[in-house]
């Protein structure tokens, strides 16, 4: 038998991402690609990608947990687990210590409060609102006419900052228009944008300890991890692969899980004999 | 992944209960047919033992709103009201039942062939909310009927006389508008016996609920509201003690069998608020999957007037309308809640925030926070409403559950 490996597929309401590691916890191949329509298909080429990175066949795989948005759609999936759960285990594998994760997703944010011994205290999610998620900066994108993936870039170049005021996307984007048509630089608009998702974010719970932040928008615009640290006046950290917390937590759980049922064979075959 | 479904054991007394709430709504239909009877709305914390006192057939448009609810009819109807001024913020059972009325479009006819039976007189008590006012005088407008009522003092700490002389009062002066559109006279012998069997009703209906103080809880927080129709539109009547009589011994049973509502249940809940009518069967199945059992109330227990008493009928009934949980101060609900967490053993409280009932959402001011630090106990609050599924996200609030679930088995 080859060297087993434990899965974490995240499917997430923008994103799908696939995290393997080996029985010590290090991650042996990742993917991450659009979820698309067809979530099963997405989570397959993803991991496909990442056994690949692995040098592994389906075989070697001894557990998965599935979690995100898309979570009851994996076939392969042992078990499912919620994104809450696993951003937290995730990030407590890179911060073993008293954190607060502030994870912002494609349609939804969370706080997650663990103590040192990464249990979890508390969390939070935004209500029925996407103000403050990846949804509402790829809405204002369009709005804007310009690349997503420019936007960090041009955030940085602000200098006069513009406020949006409004919760609703909508009416966000009204006023962005209304900026337009000021002549407002658009670099300044899109900073006014970010600072809008980062105060939709930091004002849904209170924040304690070592603040981390994740998710696909931090991973993409890190001037918005700098824009969260000047507003809460405190040091931000982010995790290597910040858009794949929820997938690596999914799949240290899947290796944990694993090991349990091994003991617990162990044990049964001892009192067997 | 498929959930595989517990097997559980039915609650027999269902069937009955279905059957005296069936006859209870084609006595209503008959007398408007036949005009032989009198027919008063009434809120559903309203003063329902005097008006059955005076002959009057007794009909909750509150009990209708949650037909619409479960139904999932109401977010169809409420743009109806919305178009009439009535704001999308404001209660959608108000809005949800004009809708209808509006429309013509009722549960009452599926279920029982009938239409909304009109009022002759509407009585409200604002013990809830100011918006049940609103909706009755409406109606009031609508049919050009009295719609006459009771105001309740708000925020109540410790209840003092002051206040229950001025209900008992308030009870006192709706007789000469309620005797004149009767046309009997007030009569105290038949009124203290309604207050009777209102008392023996509750009795019964709290010893039920009491129940699920068991582990494992032979019933759960969406049996009990099923169950607790006949405790709310029948409170009164002969009828509505001889069911809760039936479903008791049933409950006796269970419990002392170790029936599980849930066939496995590891954690308990207790849920506050509301609940969100048209979603009932997918929290239900959802607690089952995840071996949570939802113990308790605030909801299903503001049914209990145990205070009332045929001796002193009008301040006893005072009491038991004055001294309900939506009508009290923040201090008042931390100790009820603390009280119910002693008794009940939950591992872990959920707040439903139902966007257009403020007085039944209790998180608003920080409560979470405050009984979490408290008692120790976890907290979640989810968003939705008691109607409008515009206002619920199913998969959020799926996510917030399994998340809290989660949580609590790590702790457990």
């Amino acid at each position: 038998m080859g060297k087993a490996l434990f899965a974490g597929v995240d499917i997430g309401s923008s994103f799908t991402k696939v995290v393997l590691v080996d029985s010590e916890g290090e991650i042996k191949g990742s993917s991450v690609r659009r979820s698309g329509t067809d979530f099963n298909s997405s989570a397959d080429i993803c991991l496909g990608e990442s056994l690949k990175q692995a040098d592994a066949g389906h075989d070697a795989i001894r557990y998965c947990v599935s979690t995100g948005y898309g979570r009851k759609n994996v076939s392969l999936a042992n078990e499912t687990r919620t994104e809450i759960g696993c951003h937290g285990r995730g990030c407590y594998n890179a911060f073993p210590e008293q954190i607060t994760i502030i994870d912002i997703g494609g349609q939804d944010n969370k706080i997650i409060s663990l103590d040192g011994n990464g249990n979890r205290l508390s969390f939070k999610m935004n209500r029925k609102c996407a103000a403050g998620t990846g949804a509402f900066l790829e809405e204002m994108s369009g709005r804007l006419d310009v690349p997503i993936s420019g936007f960090n870039a041009l955030a940085m170049k602000s200098d006069a900052t513009v406020t949006i005021n409004s919760f609703c996307t909508v009416f966000a984007g009204t006023e962005v228009l209304e900026y337009i048509r000021d002549g407002k630089k658009v670099q300044d608009i899109v900073k006014g944008l970010f600072v809008s998702v980062v105060k939709r974010v930091i004002e849904m719970d209170s924040l304690s300890g070592k603040i981390i932040m994740t998710g696909g928008v931090v991973a993409y615009n890190p001037e918005i991890v700098r824009i969260a640290s000047e507003l809460l006046k405190t040091d931000i950290s982010v995790p290597p692969m910040p858009q794949m917390t929820g997938a690596l937590g999914a799949a240290l759980f899947a290796r944990d899980e694993n090991h349990k049922l091994d003991t617990s064979l162990t044990a049964k075959a001892e009192i067997c004999c | 992944m498929n959930e595989v479904k517990k097997e559980t054991k039915k609650i027999q007394a269902t069937e009955t209960m279905k059957s005296v709430m069936a006859a209870s709504f084609k006595e209503l239909d008959d007398a408007v047919k036949s005009k032989s009877k009198k027919i008063a709305w009434c809120t559903s914390v309203g003063p329902a033992e005097l008006l059955r006192s005076m002959g009057f057939l007794v009909y909750f448009p509150e009990n209708h709103g949650a037909m619409l609810g479960s139904s999932r009819m109401a977010a169809d109807l409420i743009p109806a009201a919305n178009a009439k001024g009535f704001s999308p913020d404001i209660c959608s059972y108000l809005t949800s039942d004009i809708g209808s009325y509006l429309t013509g479009n009722t549960p009452l006819k599926k279920a029982y062939g009938m239409e909304m039976p009109k009022p002759d007189v509407l009585v409200f008590n604002t013990n809830q909310c100011r918006d049940v006012k609103d909706w009755f005088d409406w109606y009031g407008r609508e049919f050009d009927k009295p719609s006459i009522g009771v105001f309740t003092h708000r925020n109540i700490g410790e209840i003092k006389n002051y206040e229950l002389d001025d209900i008992a009062q308030q009870f006192k002066d709706l007789i000469p508008t309620l005797e004149s559109i009767a046309g009997v006279k007030f009569d105290m012998d038949r009124f203290r016996e309604t207050v009777k069997l209102s008392r023996q009703c509750s009795e019964l209906w709290k010893s039920c609920l009491a129940l699920s103080e068991k582990t494992p809880s032979p019933w759960n927080f969406f049996d009990h509201t099923i169950h607790m129709g006949p405790a709310v539109v029948l409170r009164g009547t002969k009828e509505a003690v001889d069911y809760y009589s039936l479903l008791k011994k049933e409950l006796d049973e269970r419990a002392a069998a170790g029936v599980s509502s849930i066939g496995n249940e590891k954690l308990r809940i207790y849920w506050d608020g509301m609940p969100v009518w048209g979603k009932l069967r997918t929290f239900s199945d959802l607690f089952q999957s995840l071996d949570t059992c939802v113990v308790a109330s605030t909801y299903c227990n503001s049914w209990i007037f145990t205070q009332l008493d045929e001796n002193d009928p009008f301040r006893s009934m005072a009491r038991a309308y004055t001294e309900l949980f939506i009508a009290r101060d923040e201090e008042y609900k931390i100790k009820y809640m603390t009280d119910l967490h002693s008794r009940y053993k939950f591992n872990g409280i959920i707040f439903h925030d139902a966007k257009t009932c403020p007085n039944n959402s209790n998180n608003r001011y920080g409560m979470p926070e405050r009984l979490q630090k408290h008692l120790g106990t976890p907290t979640l609050t989810i968003n939705g409403d008691l109607n409008d599924l515009r206002l619920f996200s199913e998969q959020q609030s799926i996510t917030n559950v399994e998340a809290f679930i989660e949580q609590l088995n790590e702790v457990a």
